[in-house]
């Protein structure tokens, strides 16, 4: 079995935002950066995969030299190998030309299995996956919260609003991953030692034409007004008047 | 032509479809164009006639649907942009309309802006959106270069208005179909294990997150949430990856999108990830120990307390205000 997942590497913003001065980008500076939520996930899964399918799996970003942090993350937990499309401006890479370039990337590598996020965690497209899929010309199918490998086909379940759509599909295919698909691991020491060795794979690969163009980020207005009800138990009796009056009680 | 592609659900159209038709006709007034909807699926012909003051309402029923075929439905609504050529493509921005239309989008090579929650048009043409970034944290002035242009729109960010007017002109539409449209489909359904309101559908939210300390405090919230109107108890990311509440439970950017009348956040931080997940709630109460908790400064009414102590002496009220 030949996993391929792919990753973004995306600043871990924790508690609020500071926009650049021009207001097209988050301000990073002081900011470490990590692997996106569902990607992660992906990771996990992949290396799960081969742990109990046999075979291997690569990791692959479109990004700046500093994204080989996060594709060194992924060895470090159990991925085999690596490669990096070289995008020190992948911020201005819309996912037309990102799935393009992936696309173009593995389709000689021959994966069997392709992992993506369903959506990365900044710009929260929705659709790298779904277009590489459409590239290479494989099945795919997003958001799933459970994988199972059986032979040459893989069985994949995405959670609806009431139950699960259970969905068999031949390998190879493509698979979009959510959160909530396993508990992702910690990398070990040693793990994160002997990822420093592992060399990782650079291609060059052109950027075509954007269909989407940022002219600018904003925050959003948040307009509430805080109320305090009071400290502690004491607060309860306003808090049941409160309840009356929204109807909850 | 503006174009609405709707999912169907049980028969009906959800709140997400009715805010996205809602979009789309305040689009096609504005843009002074025809609106048009398309509806996919095994039993979704009789709810056209419900589309009131929408002129053109394009079914595209096939008994072979059982349940969403991903690739069959992009087929048909790429056939559909085809056929009538409109300017912009509106959907919802549902795990559902996001699928349809990024595959919609990789197979008529066009650029696709997922999310939106505003619509700038000028002279007749949209000339930029406004878009969720960080699922919500933060916004994206973007423009579209390429046509027609295709949308999502974003759950809770126009509220659905009825649908009134003139009967809609139904037309047929059939796109011949192949076994490979069918490669990915639904070969089962497993009905939820969850009993009661669901996060999205219930009126008051209770959220538990890192104040909780424990699987077992959660029942706290359980009870709290039998005692009152349509009430379900979500968590947060913390929460979940504790394994103190399933990932289902999880409400924020990796989990639900809730809108209740009432959301009240139990030992919750506040922490962005989260807030974007309950931002559309009407009110949100928050009882947290920490005055200066970030929750605070995004929510409507503040208890300063600890929740282990507010919430059994809140039960122990209703009980006594519903018991008399």
């Amino acid at each position: 079995m030949k996993v391929l997942v792919c990753v973004k590497r995306v600043p871990d913003t924790g508690g609020g935002f500071k926009l650049t001065a021009d207001g097209m980008r988050v301000d990073t500076t002081n900011l470490d950066f990590a692997i996106s939520p569902h990607e992660e996930c992906a990771v996990e899964e992949a290396i799960r995969i081969v742990e109990k399918h046999g075979g291997n799996a690569t990791a692959l970003t479109l990004g700046p030299v500093a994204a080989q942090e996060q594709l060194r993350e992924a060895i470090a937990k159990g991925v085999n190998s690596a490669v990096r499309l070289e995008a020190e401006d992948y911020e201005s890479w819309d996912p037309a030309a990102t799935a393009q370039a992936i696309a173009e990337a593995v389709k000689p590598m021959g994966f069997d299995l392709l992992l993506f996020g369903n959506e990365s965690a900044d710009t929260c497209n929705y659709q790298v996956g779904l277009r590489v899929a459409h590239l290479l010309d494989l099945p795919c199918v997003t958001g799933i919260k459970a994988l199972e490998i059986q032979d040459s086909r893989a069985i994949a379940k995405r959670e609806v609003k009431d139950g699960w759509e259970v969905y068999e599909v031949a390998l190879p295919a493509v698979f979009t991953v959510k959160e909530g698909i396993n508990n992702p691991r910690h990398p070990s020491l040693r793990g994160i030692m002997s990822a420093k060795k592992v060399p990782i794979e650079q291609k060059k690969l052109t950027k075509q034409p954007a269909q989407l163009a940022r002219k600018a980020l904003k925050k959003p207005h948040e307009g509430r007004q805080l109320e305090i009800l009071g400290q502690g138990p004491e607060a309860v009796p306003k808090i049941v008047a409160k309840l009356r009056e929204l109807g909850a009680i | 032509m503006i174009l609405a592609i709707l999912e169907a659900q049980n028969k009906a159209l959800p709140e997400a479809s009715l805010e996205t038709a809602t979009a789309a006709r305040d689009v096609a007034q504005k843009t002074n164009d025809t609106l048009g909807v398309l509806l996919i699926g095994k039993d979704v012909r009789a709810l056209a006639p419900t589309l009131k003051g929408i002129q053109i309402v394009l079914v595209a029923e096939d008994q072979q649907f059982n349940g969403y075929v991903p690739e069959a439905f992009a087929k048909i609504a790429a056939e559909a942009i085809m056929k009538k050529s409109p300017k912009i493509v509106l959907a919802p921005g549902t795990d559902w309309g996001n699928d349809v239309l990024a595959r919609v989008a990789a197979r008529l090579n066009l650029g696709f802006a997922s999310n939106c929650t505003e619509f700038f048009i000028e002279h007749g043409a949209l000339k930029r959106v406004t878009r969720s970034n960080w699922g919500g944290s933060l916004l994206e002035d973007l423009e579209l270069l390429s046509n027609p242009q295709l949308l999502t729109l974003q759950p809770h960010a126009v509220p659905a208005k009825p649908c009134e007017g003139a009967a809609p002109t139904i037309e047929d539409l059939s796109v011949p179909l192949h076994d490979k449209d069918f490669r990915v489909r639904v070969k089962a359904m497993i009905p939820s294990e969850k009993k009661g309101i669901s996060l999205t559908d219930a009126k008051v939210v209770i959220g538990g997150g890192r104040g909780l300390g424990s699987a077992e405090a959660f029942t706290m919230l359980e009870e709290l949430a039998s005692l009152l109107n349509n009430a379900a108890v979500g968590a947060t990311r913390v929460a979940t990856n504790n394994n103190w509440r399933p990932h289902s439970d999880q409400i924020g950017q990796t989990g639900a999108q809730i809108a209740p009348d009432l959301y009240i956040a139990c030992g919750i931080s506040g922490a962005i990830q989260h807030m974007v997940g309950c931002k559309s709630a009407k009110k949100i109460l928050a009882i947290n120990k920490d005055a200066e908790a970030p929750i605070f400064q995004r929510a409507d009414y503040g208890v300063v307390g600890d929740l282990h102590q507010v919430v059994p002496a809140l039960i122990a009220e209703l009980k006594q205000v519903k018991g008399a």
